[in-house]
């Protein structure tokens, strides 16, 4: 187990792993998508409120969801990353933050597109609205803070720290936004409470599972092919590098 | 000189990396208390990384280091000189003695000795930059460190100052230390004699 | 005890003798403060009403961008000229240092403006009891504002093209400070209960105070490597 851990950790090791899996995930995550897609689209019947608008959800609540989860994993990355000193850990932590602040990106415009039928407005000051802003802040100041940096380790490290002082104050931000201004509607899905007793008709939950589902495995897609790519340019001249690209010169 | 007793140094396989571009590999040797070892190499050759890395300011990329000095046993002298530009000569060193616990009751003896009394309280922006290395290598004789590491120690120095520099490093092998030293040329003849060479970058 | 306090002691005295001998580097995010306060009832006019629901986030906000502007140059120089690697490789504990070295800076450039919100909040036209609670906010929102862009400064003074990286880093990691020490004055102003949201700021302070100054140690260690 362990020796298997050792050897995953390795640059060519892990490169090797995500050159497996990567297609595999991708292979799951749209079938996925393209029947979350039909069954949010077709099959959901609309909401008694809010008529189709609500659809947007099967993108809104995935991609939000997946902003504060790649956050998550980018601090505890960071701390792999300054804890072992592994190499792997720093490009994970800088290949994540820009798919990051893009889910951040999405569950805004999302959520803005959604506030124009529901609330009348695009933005109001609401306070997870308002939060994913702060978060997208924090994600651009990671990108910011890796590309600022001419040599790529000192970059990922500094980067590691700032995720680790962000995920803390992720939190905070959240609540005391909450604090700020309680107006949106509580919660619908992601609380074990509302899983056992859906407020939502099974039919148009089923397609949000999946869609979820769908946008994680596509995110950990993605992600592994940013930390090859990562990896790559980091370990430009090391032989397993070299003998990669004679290897796939030699296949052509 | 140095007030309790200390190891010899010694490097196992050491490698030293710049961050992702390996500089040295597998490199071993053994410092005794009482030499003198004059890290030599081209631009690039790793000289000050070694150093960094023999001085604990930096981590091995691989191998190992046993005896490393404490903080309490090494002097450290990079290429800058750590003195502020607004503070006096003085004030620096005193501060700098404050910094590590220790008194600062040698530190116009230091100065005299690196032949910066007249300058100690002129404020070290408007010195030489010969000056303001000696006024560096004071640091050495202010308070007493059994590990010197000295980094480009040469850099600036005038004749007299090498020879101050020379006097210095000697005694302080004499009475038991040990110094570590970079540079991309050969030493000076005042400074040579007695001194092992380790020449990087072949 | 005495061995770990000396040394932070004798770099926050240095601290404030550098201050002494550059007084504009202090002097000036107190006069950028002021012009900030005195734009804003140009902007809007004198006579509006609005200009006191404004206040608690013009003095807030005035605050947070003067006490950016020194935040910057904190270990510039002393990375430039080679102090930064003999703070590290000092006995004393790098955290330590970095807080003695945060809180020189917060004497030195944040409480002058702690102490200049009182009259800019009467200007605005505040009230007493708000003006103390804001003061009171600031007093305890200021340090943690300065322990984190001591943070972000560790971070970017390795960094070779940082620009205005610093107050993108600092200022969304603030917006709790801003909403609880905005929070408690309009409490106070509409007479409601103001003590829970300074609670908050002091809670925040705490966490500033214990985390911050680490993970500045480790940031500055990562520049010089």
């Amino acid at each position: 187990m362990w020796t298997w851990l050792h050897r995953l950790a390795s640059p060519p090791g892990f490169y090797r792993f995500a050159q497996a899996l990567a297609p595999w995930l991708y292979g799951v995550a749209v079938p996925l998508l393209a029947l979350g897609a039909y069954g949010g689209l077709f099959v959901a019947p609309p909401d008694y409120q809010q008529g189709d608008a609500f659809r947007i959800i099967y993108v809104h609540v995935p991609a939000a969801a997946l902003s504060l989860g790649i956050y998550t994993l980018m601090a505890a990355a960071g701390a792999i990353a300054l804890i072992w000193r592994l190499k792997l850990a720093e490009c994970a932590v800088v290949a994540a933050a820009p798919l990051g602040a893009s889910f951040t990106a999405l569950a805004l415009a999302t959520g803005m597109l959604w506030g124009k039928p529901t609330w009348g407005a695009y933005w109001v000051w609401d306070a997870r609205l308002t939060s994913e802003l702060v978060l997208l802040f924090l994600y651009l100041g990671v990108i910011g803070l890796n590309q600022a940096y001419a040599e790529a380790r000192a970059g990922a490290r500094a980067c590691s720290w700032l995720a680790l002082v962000g995920v803390v104050n992720v939190p905070i931000v959240h609540y005391s936004v909450v604090w700020w201004n309680s107006l949106h509607q509580g919660s619908t899905i992601l609380s074990l409470d509302a899983l056992r007793h859906p407020h939502i008709s099974s039919d148009m939950l089923w397609p949000l599972l999946l869609t979820l589902a769908g946008f994680f495995l596509f995110f950990a897609a993605v992600w592994l092919r940013r930390v090859q790519n990562e990896l790559l340019a980091r370990e430009g001249n090391a032989r397993w590098v070299t003998e990669l690209h004679e290897h796939s010169a030699g296949t052509h | 000189m140095p007030d309790s007793p200390v190891s010899a140094l010694r490097v196992h396989a050491l490698a030293v990396a710049r961050g992702d571009r390996r500089v040295l590999s597998d490199l071993s040797f053994t410092l005794a208390p009482g030499e003198i070892l004059h890290i030599r190499g081209g631009n690039g050759a790793g000289k000050t990384s070694l150093l960094e890395v023999l001085c604990g300011l930096r981590a091995p990329a691989a191998g190992r280091i046993e005896g490393q000095p404490t903080a309490a046993q090494r002097h450290w002298l990079g290429h800058k000189n750590a003195l502020n530009p607004v503070l006096t000569v003085r004030e620096n060193l005193v501060f700098w003695c404050a910094l590590n616990g220790n008194d600062a009751a040698e530190v116009d003896a230091a100065l005299a000795r690196v032949g910066l009394k007249a300058q100690r309280h002129r404020p070290c922006g408007a010195l030489s930059v010969g000056q303001r290395r000696r006024a560096a290598l004071a640091r050495l004789c202010a308070v007493s460190r059994p590990w010197w590491f000295l980094d480009e120690p040469l850099a600036g120095l005038d004749r007299a100052a090498v020879h101050v520099l020379a006097d210095l490093l000697h005694a302080h092998a004499r009475a038991g230390g040990a110094a570590v030293l970079t540079s991309h040329q050969a030493l000076p003849d005042a400074l040579a004699c007695g001194v092992r060479e380790l020449e990087l970058g072949r | 005890m005495h061995a770990l306090l000396g040394p932070a002691w004798a770099l926050f005295r240095r601290e404030l003798l550098l201050a002494a001998r550059r007084p504009a580097e202090w002097a000036q995010p107190l006069v950028f403060y002021g012009i900030v306060a005195l734009l804003f009832p140009l902007g809007i006019e004198a006579q509006n009403p609005a200009l006191k629901v404004f206040a608690p986030a013009i003095v807030w906000v005035g605050a947070l961008l003067a006490a950016l502007l020194a935040v910057e140059r904190m270990f510039r120089g002393d990375l430039e000229d080679g102090t930064l690697e003999q703070l590290l490789l000092a006995q004393a504990p790098a955290p330590l240092l970095v807080a003695a070295k945060f809180g020189a800076h917060w004497l030195l450039t944040a409480l002058p403006l702690v102490l200049a919100a009182p009259l800019l909040g009467l200007m605005l036209g505040l009230d007493p009891l708000p003006v103390r609670v804001l003061t009171l906010g600031l007093l305890l929102g200021t340090p943690t504002l300065m322990f984190t862009g001591g943070f972000a400064a560790a971070l970017t003074v390795g960094a070779q093209r940082a620009g205005i990286l610093l107050p993108i880093l600092v200022l969304p990691l603030m917006t709790p400070a801003v909403i609880f020490g905005g929070g408690a004055v309009h409490a106070a102003s509409s007479g409601l209960p103001y003590a829970a949201p300074l609670y908050f700021l002091a809670a925040l302070l705490a966490l500033a105070l214990t985390g911050l100054p680490l993970a500045a140690a480790g940031a500055l260690r990562n520049a010089v490597e």
